[in-house]
């Protein structure tokens, strides 16, 4: 059966921390995830060109595919009626295989918009070995009851 | 306090553009290069796209919980930029465009060699769909005066892609800003 269970609003404070995930990168979630991407640049699957042309020590994540762990890593939280508004990103560092990233986040704000939805600001961080590689500040909406749905919210009732 | 040398300080959007030349003060605000993407948005996509991160989101799984959540499938919002990304070849295809061209109409309207992104934020509005074509446009939205960084001199500027849909819908926007610079003499 499918886990449908969704955050509320009222079950997050400020300064309320997430559960840390923890992921191995190899060769294939750099490929695979640059493919799934549709970025065909050569930094992203060719090692000889990283290494030779760009300099860096291996391939690399992409940003969209970053894009796609932070988004993950968010919903795993949320649930599926957690929504995402908008997101920042600052790239400090690359991820290479044989790194394990370290995602982390913590709540900063927990606000209600005049059109009534739930909002929790996060600051996200992807860290290798205590170094971050890239931040990222989220806002996603999040039911304010448990009838409410903040993917059904359209127009003027939509500020993300 | 901002250090001002930081190349990761975005420009202020009221900063200098007095001294900008006329063609590119002529484009701010005004939407450019818009295109269609090749392909509609599909579902072995969006597997794939959760496939690599191992997204075991409902919405995107399961046909019963999409139907009551989001009213029907969509796309995980952060695949917006896949749905425009062009093949790596296409028949009859001579010349590949470059995304954020206005990126590179500035750099050679200023004459700097060098460029680097130091933000980028994505806001979503409207959910991508399977089936959905969504049109792009490109608007500058600001051109700083000239900044010394520890890059170098030049200027910053910040440009948004707007992603519609079929039906003319925001489904997003991403904002970029950008750093031009010629690298400083050693």
């Amino acid at each position: 059966m499918t886990d449908t269970t969704t955050l509320l609003l009222g079950d997050v404070a400020p300064g309320d921390h997430l559960p840390e995930l923890a992921y191995d990168v190899t060769a294939t979630t750099v490929v695979l995830g640059a493919l799934a991407t549709r970025d065909w640049r050569p930094m992203h699957h060719d090692h000889d060109f990283a290494v030779n042309r760009n300099g860096t020590r291996d391939i690399f994540l992409n940003t969209p595919n970053q894009a796609a762990w932070f988004e993950r890593y968010i919903t795993d939280w949320t649930g599926p009626k957690g929504r995402l508004g908008r997101m920042t990103f600052r790239m400090k560092g690359s991820v290479f295989p044989k790194d394990r990233m370290v995602f982390t986040a913590a709540v900063e704000g927990v606000t209600t918009d005049e059109a009534g939805c739930g909002w929790a600001s996060l600051l996200v961080t992807l860290a290798v070995d205590g170094d971050t590689k890239t931040d990222c500040s989220v806002r996603v909406a999040l039911p304010t009851a448990p009838d409410d749905n903040p993917w059904a919210r359209r127009g003027d009732q939509w500020k993300p | 306090m901002t250090d001002p040398t930081d190349p990761t300080v975005p420009a202020d959007p009221g900063d200098l553009t007095a001294d900008l030349p006329p063609e590119v003060a002529a484009v701010i605000g005004e939407y450019q290069y818009q295109e269609t993407g090749e392909f509609p948005a599909e579902q072995g996509y969006i597997w794939t796209s959760c496939s690599s991160v191992e997204n075991g989101n409902p919405l995107f799984w399961d046909p019963e919980v999409a139907a009551e959540v989001t009213d029907g499938p969509i796309a995980p919002p952060t695949m917006l930029s896949v749905w425009f990304r062009p093949h790596n070849w296409a028949p009859g295809r001579t010349e590949q465009a470059l995304p954020l061209q206005v990126h590179f109409d500035l750099k050679a309207a200023f004459d700097l060699p060098e460029a680097v992104m130091t933000d980028n934020t994505i806001i979503f509005h409207e959910p991508v769909r399977p089936g959905d074509v969504l049109t792009t446009r490109q608007v500058l939205r600001s051109v700083s005066g000239p900044k010394t960084t520890k890059l170098g001199r030049g200027r910053f500027w910040v440009i948004d892609v707007e992603y519609l849909n079929q039906r003319d819908e925001l489904v997003g926007v991403e904002s970029y800003t950008g750093f031009g610079y010629r690298r400083s003499a050693a």
